[in-house]
């Protein structure tokens, strides 16, 4: 287990004030003149050596996202923009840092500006954390009063910090869709290239980070790069905010280091699996995107990028969903295959088309009401869908029925035979019924 | 995502903003470059939204393209593609319902008949004006799950029973507390937490560090000797590489 | 570093500049690419997916049309990139996509107007399958309302945003978008009101499926069975390039073709859609007047009837030559007239203070249509290009979009589609210092003067201020001719290449109608104020019973321009030839021919049989290099000599009455537009919605 002393959201379950006094007293904006004065390269080089990967999802390298930058300023500006829409189903670790902790992300969006020569950072906020937004909004209040940000502030970096929001959209937590709708637009991805880097906010060179990857950045910098890399097997280091919620004892929010065992995560964390270990059936380790690991191969698996990768699903964004064995599986996945329609933009074909078939024939599968064959016709839609369309939504998409079917594709097939089974007495006594 | 319209009947024929929304406007506008303006679409819809009783109307979204000197369709088109922007009316207070898989696997469909039988049908608005509720897909709070969202407030870890309590009080203009309905706070477990309670998180220790760690020249001062907080080799086991066989099983 | 890039592509090895798309590689190396969404006028969406290729060693496959050359990498050994667009992995992807599009679409094709002429009919054949898997309900989308000229059958659209893109990129009226998102995502106006754009009906070409048809050809005949006709528009002095589809004797249809120069592949509305005027008013026999009624005669009879009105003397006939006049029937008539000794000939409106220079150069756009895209301040003195000239305006917008271009006004501050300086509403701002301002640091200006402003008192003081202007910024120097006019009738050019003005000692058109004559004759002329004719015979020669016929003694029925091949010479200067796409109308003749057989009743036998001979003794007659020598003349930069010299005279300074329209309503510009009722439709809706924001 992490120890206490080693944690960077020390205010996560927000037993105490998120307020500038207090967060200062947990550490939050010590030493932050003496980080940016240090200048882009050394922030890129620590950032590089303490082996963050991005908290959002895809896990790319941060600091070398942050290298892409243009090494100088010419006539655009450079923008951060940080993504809060956070709207992964499973996903709720990014409001925690928000409302609790909101010091700690202003102070990182002001090192990663320094980082890449931004003057100017953009919040982005999904539009249903209100209370969030407020939250953070207060704290940046608090910090343009105290002078930490601002023109002409005690730290010494022009800075300046908006939060914006959004209004509904899972896609808007993609990142060029995160730009349009920034822009004041539908949220519709981008093609790339060109990438933010040299086109992104008003066509100017843009980072977009996820919040949890900028937030822990003045912390590695305060501690040392090697020991935010001493967390977890290499490659995979750090400490994460993992989002434990389904069948549980206990569902909660938690930092542990990167590496550590389904096993010990949920006996530590969550008082264990419902009913019992013996009664797991099935994970979905990183956000709904990811396809599900059944009990036998995630029980004492390395909750990391490489190991989950292994496994033919994914870390994503650590929100892990724990399903045990009185779920219907095919339920669960026809429900995000429901919200992967709803959440579709619509604009390339593939998506706006798949995601509505696919969850069609999840529904009916769900009742068992299909055939055999068409368990290989929907694995071959949901080909079809995958690596064919604009951004990751196609692949989000596909991944979860992909993982139903291979490792549950039994299931289907029971459910199909049951509903198959000749019963013409029992349908025409409800016929009748009604 | 089903079909969304302009209840126009329901919109009439004007929209004004209140007046003191004006310095929210502001607050937005001022956010923005002055020749991006277009950015603050989605705030000041939303504001819009908030000053016509919860929903937008077609009066309110011209309102808005004017404002912005923006084309109606262009406006249009992020009022429908947004869901939070709610096209008909709605209740006093409208009741948004996550149903996606994380709250489902925790009883969402159970607070889903609640919802039905205390207000009636999705985006219907009780006779007495007071509720209305809808499905919505994941609200981002799903180890709290089930949950809802009710106006701007969260009502998490919710059941049958305390959601049916809530939606009584409101309906009689009663105190509601958002948050966790049962014994934790926040995020954290269920009955107390059991990690971050290390007081010397919150005396102040933290920042008696001196100096950075890594400075590009010498002198390196050790952690140790860097003050860091208790000092010590931190939590860190050695993990090794998992044998694909315990993987494959 | 090198500007092009190597690349194999199916095994052929080209080498393409670096900001090529990769679809546009693929072309070059013969490869043909499937595509919905990408159109090369239009900005690129990469929606469709149909334009998926292969690229080895890259983990998806790329959409050809967004992907730059430029940022493929080379392979490690430094071996250009390769790219299939064939095989199992590239046919597997588009028939994914194929079976995507398809699994929404109705099968409606035998009811669809687009059968035939259908990119997703088309590509299905390539790609589809030849069963459906999709065994749920299909989408069913409501039709839009946009107008009365494109029909919308929403449940066939694929959401390929071309037509979002054109309206907002070219047409420049944000009108169209996509709502609501996913699956329910549909493209619509904003509330379902009627598109604006003079250029709506291009998005009916562009429409890759039947979701946006023409509403006017509905349910009217299917491609293959129309005979296709390439052509020149006449409905503006532009002159775009047209395919007129008849089937029988009646025309179908009208289609723009390409014309890089002229019209790109766009067309107007009023060009597309006025083809329901050429089948109705039509005037099929000839009529004289007896009794205050008009009634049929044969041609020999109208002929002698016309010998009689003609025997007044010469001074006491005019001629007036009308928009629509081609160069033929101009140069006939007026050789005719001259024969008999008529001097009081014009083809000019009222008012006119142009044309009679002797200079071409002072009455033609010089700098073109294309230079527009060349210049970099354009000063525009009473036009209004949008009406006038409403293709060439989506070429200003496109210029103005690229960053090249500012512009001027001086005139009516009208709704151009791109922002621009206004200047003032009168002559009088010439003389402001702001316009010099205006021109400072261009190296390419314009300066066009529009048909309103050359027809006013102080028209000719407009016209030679406006030159001297030219010459002073620099808007004429060596190479670039940057002064010209723009006219608004397709046969005004022509017909003063012809000669068509008063002879020494003539009177212009507003003296011709002015009452003083005996005999008057309207060559299709019904633009011009006929009130003040008083007692005057009129002998109208024309295609249209308008406004002309119904004041005339003697009728002449004419073809119309889509039942000629005739030469007309738009605005630049072009010389262009219709070609005759069904006959004439009943008993009409060809306008050269009709006065040919005058000339045979009247003794002065013309010197040509046919319309060849006519054109042959047109270029030769002119004999320089000048308006008929050549077809495709446009002058551009070799005006510039002409130009240089000092302008004509011109008496009087400017005034200070504000400019007005050389259009009032668009829709309804000559007869045949006023004959059309789809026009008529249009030019409704056009004024109540201009009544509708005066009532706000």
């Amino acid at each position: 287990m992490l120890q206490d002393k080693d944690r960077i959201f020390t205010n996560l379950y927000g037993l105490h004030s998120p307020d500038l006094e207090a967060a200062k007293k947990r550490g939050a904006w010590h030493l932050t003149k003496e980080m940016l004065d240090l200048g882009p390269d050394w922030l890129c080089d620590q950032i590089k050596a303490s082996g963050l990967r991005g908290r959002g999802g895809a896990g790319f390298p941060t600091g070398l996202k942050w290298t892409f930058m243009p090494k100088e300023v010419r006539e655009r500006p450079h923008y951060l923009v940080v993504n809060a829409d956070e709207s992964e189903p499973g996903t709720c670790k990014d409001r925690e840092i928000m409302r609790h902790d909101p010091h700690l992300l202003i102070e990182g969006c002001m090192v990663a500006s320094r980082a890449m020569r931004a003057h100017k950072c953009y919040v982005y906020i999904r539009g249903e954390y209100i209370a969030e937004r407020h939250a953070l909004e207060k704290a940046v209040k608090e910090a343009y009063e105290a002078r930490l940000i601002g023109a002409n502030n005690l730290n010494g970096w022009d800075f300046d910090l908006y939060v914006h929001h959004g209004a509904g959209a899972y896609i808007c937590g993609e990142e060029t869709a995160l730009l349009e709708s920034l822009e004041g637009k539908k949220g519709q991805p981008r093609l790339k290239p060109p990438f933010p880097a040299n086109a992104g906010l008003y066509g100017c060179p843009t980072t977009v980070n996820n919040v949890e990857s900028i937030a822990v950045v003045p912390t590695i910098l305060r501690r040392g790069a090697q020991w935010f890399s001493g967390f977890g097997r290499p490659n995979n280091s750090g400490t994460k905010l993992f989002c434990i919620s389904g069948h549980v004892n206990r569902p909660c929010n938690v930092e542990e280091e990167m590496s550590i065992t389904f096993r010990e995560l949920i006996d530590t964390h969550c008082g264990g699996i419902r009913g019992g270990w013996e009664n797991l059936k099935a994970v979905i380790p990183g956000g709904s995107s990811v396809p599900m690991v059944p009990a036998g191969q995630i029980m004492d698996a390395y909750m990391d990028f490489d190991t989950l990768r292994d496994l033919k699903s994914g870390l994503g964004t650590a929100a892990v969903i724990v399903m045990d064995k009185q779920t219907d599986l095919i339920k669960a996945i026809a429900r995000l295959a429901y919200f992967y329609k709803h959440e579709s933009c619509g604009q390339c074909t593939p998506c706006r088309e798949g995601t509505g078939w696919m969850w069609r024939v999840m529904e009916r599968m769900v009742r068992g009401e299909a055939t055999h064959d068409e368990i290989d016709t929907l694995l071959d839609v949901t080909r079809q869908v995958e690596g064919h369309t604009i951004c990751a939504l196609g692949d989000a998409a596909a991944w979860p029925i992909q993982g139903l079917i291979r490792h549950f594709r039994h299931e289907i097939e029971e459910r199909i035979n049951r509903y198959r089974q000749p019963r013409a007495l029992v349908q025409g006594a409800v016929i009748a019924a009604e | 995502m089903a079909l969304r319209r302009f209840d126009l009947e329901a919109g009439g024929d004007s929209f004004a903003f209140r007046s003191e929304t004006e310095e929210k406007i502001a607050f937005w506008r001022g956010k923005y470059p002055a020749d991006k303006q277009r950015s603050a679409v989605i705030p000041l819809l939303w504001l819009a939204q908030k000053d016509n009783n919860g929903w937008l109307s077609e009066p309110a979204m011209r309102e808005v393209a004017n404002r912005l000197e923006m084309p109606y369709i262009r406006v249009y088109e992020v009022a429908t593609f947004y869901t939070m922007f709610r096209l008909q009316p709605v209740g006093k207070f409208h009741v948004q319902l996550c149903g996606t898989t994380p709250c489902q696997l925790r009883g969402a469909e159970s607070l889903k008949d609640v919802c039905t039988k205390e207000i009636g049908k999705a985006m219907y608005v009780t006779d007495d004006k007071r509720l209305s509720w809808e499905e919505v897909e994941c609200l981002g709070a799903c180890v709290n799950a089930p949950m809802v969202q009710i106006n701007d407030d969260f009502f998490e870890d919710l059941t049958p029973e305390s959601l049916s309590a809530i939606l009584g009080r409101l309906r009689h203009g009663a105190e509601v507390t958002p948050g966790p309905q049962i014994d934790r706070v926040n995020s954290a477990p269920e009955g107390g937490t059991t990690v971050l309670t290390d007081a010397s998180l919150f005396d102040g220790s933290r920042t008696r560090v001196a100096l950075l760690p890594n400075l590009p020249k010498p002198p390196e001062p050790t952690p140790e000797a860097a003050g860091l907080p208790q000092a010590g080799s931190p939590t860190i086991t050695k993990r090794e590489e998992p044998a694909s066989k315990d993987i494959k099983s | 570093m090198s500007d092009t890039y190597k690349l194999n592509i199916d095994g052929v090895e080209v080498e393409v500049p670096k900001a090529y798309t990769l679809m546009q590689a693929c072309e070059e190396a013969g490869a043909e690419i499937p595509r919905f969404c990408y159109h090369e006028r239009l900005s690129v969406a990469g929606n469709c997916r149909m334009c998926l290729v292969e690229w080895e060693g890259a983990p998806k496959p790329l959409a050809s049309c967004a992907q730059i050359v430029g940022d493929l990498r080379p392979n490690r050994d430094g071996s250009p990139p390769v790219i299939r667009t064939r095989g199992a992995y590239v046919e597997k992807a588009r028939k994914g996509v194929m079976e995507f599009l398809l699994i929404n679409h109705p099968l409606d094709c035998p009811i669809c107007d687009q059968g035939g002429e259908c990119d997703l009919q088309d590509q299905a054949v390539a790609y589809g399958r030849s069963d459906s898997r999709y065994d749920e309900n299909k989408r069913a989308v409501e039709d839009k309302n946009m107008g009365p000229l494109v029909k919308t059958i929403m449940t066939r659209c694929i959401q390929c945003t071309r037509c979002v893109r054109f309206v907002a990129e070219v047409a420049g009226v944000e009108e169209i978008g996509m709502i609501s998102r996913g699956e329910s995502a549909e493209i619509t106006t904003y509330l379902e009101k009627s598109l604006t754009s003079e250029l709506s009906g291009n998005v009916i070409d562009l429409c890759p499926v039947g979701a946006l048809t023409s509403k006017p050809y509905a349910f009217n005949a299917r491609p293959w069975e129309l005979r296709k006709t390439s052509s020149i528009d006449v409905m503006d002095a532009m002159g775009a390039a047209i395919r007129i589809d008849a089937k029988g004797d009646a025309v179908m249809r009208i289609l723009p073709e390409t014309n890089e120069e002229i019209n790109e592949e766009w067309l107007s509305d009023k060009s597309r859609f006025v083809w329901d005027g050429l089948a109705r008013q039509r005037l099929d026999r000839p009529y004289v007047r007896r009794n205050g009624k008009l009634h049929p005669v044969t041609w020999p009879e109208a002929l002698d009837a016309v010998k009689a009105a003609l025997s007044v003397g010469a001074d006491q006939i005019g001629v007036v030559a009308g928009d629509l006049i081609e160069v033929e029937q101009a140069k006939a008539a007026l050789d005719f007239f001259r024969g008999l000794g008529v001097r009081n000939t014009d083809c000019r409106p009222a008012g006119a203070q142009y044309g009679t220079s002797g200079v071409r150069e002072h009455y033609l756009l010089n700098p073109t249509l294309t230079g527009v895209e060349e210049a970099d301040a354009l000063l525009l003195i009473g036009a209004n290009p949008r009406v006038e000239a409403a293709v060439w305006n989506a070429r200003i917008r496109k210029s103005w979009l690229w960053g090249n271009l500012k512009v001027a006004v001086i005139g009516e501050a009208a709704e151009l589609t791109y922002p621009y300086t206004h200047l003032g509403t009168s002559p009088e701002a010439l003389n402001g210092g702001a316009v010099r301002d205006f021109f400072k640091g261009a190296k390419r200006a314009m300066i066009v003067v529009g048909e309103a402003a050359a027809c006013r008192s102080d028209g000719a003081a407009i016209l030679a201020a406006a030159l001297s202007m030219a010459q002073e910024t620099g808007a004429v120097s060596d190479g670039w001719a940057g002064f010209g006019m723009l006219h608004t009738a397709a046969g005004r050019v022509g017909a003063l290449d012809a000669g068509f003005i008063p002879a020494e000692g003539g009177r212009a058109t507003k003296d011709i109608l002015g009452g003083a004559l005996k005999t008057v004759v309207l060559l299709g002329a019904d633009e011009a104020d006929l009130s003040q004719l008083g007692p005057a015979q009129v002998i109208y020669v024309g295609s249209h019973g308008d406004a002309g016929a119904a004041r005339a003694d003697i009728v002449l029925p004419c073809a119309a321009y889509s039942e000629i091949t005739a030469t007309y010479v738009n605005t630049e200067g072009r010389v262009q030839m219709t070609t005759r796409a069904v006959q004439p109308k009943g008993e009409a003749r060809e306008g050269w021919a009709i006065f040919r057989a005058l000339s045979g009743v009247t003794g002065k036998v013309l010197a040509y049989d046919t319309a060849d001979e006519l054109r042959t003794l047109l270029r030769g007659r002119t004999g320089q290099n000048t308006a008929f020598s050549g077809r495709g003349y446009a002058p551009g930069s070799k005006g510039v000599p002409a130009l240089l010299a000092a302008p004509p005279p011109a008496a009087g300074g400017l005034g200070n009455a504000p400019f007005s329209r050389a259009i009032a309503d668009f829709y309804l510009t000559n007869p045949i537009a006023r004959a059309s009722r789809t026009m008529a439709e249009c030019s409704a809706l056009a004024t109540s919605l201009d009544t509708a924001v005066a009532a706000e």
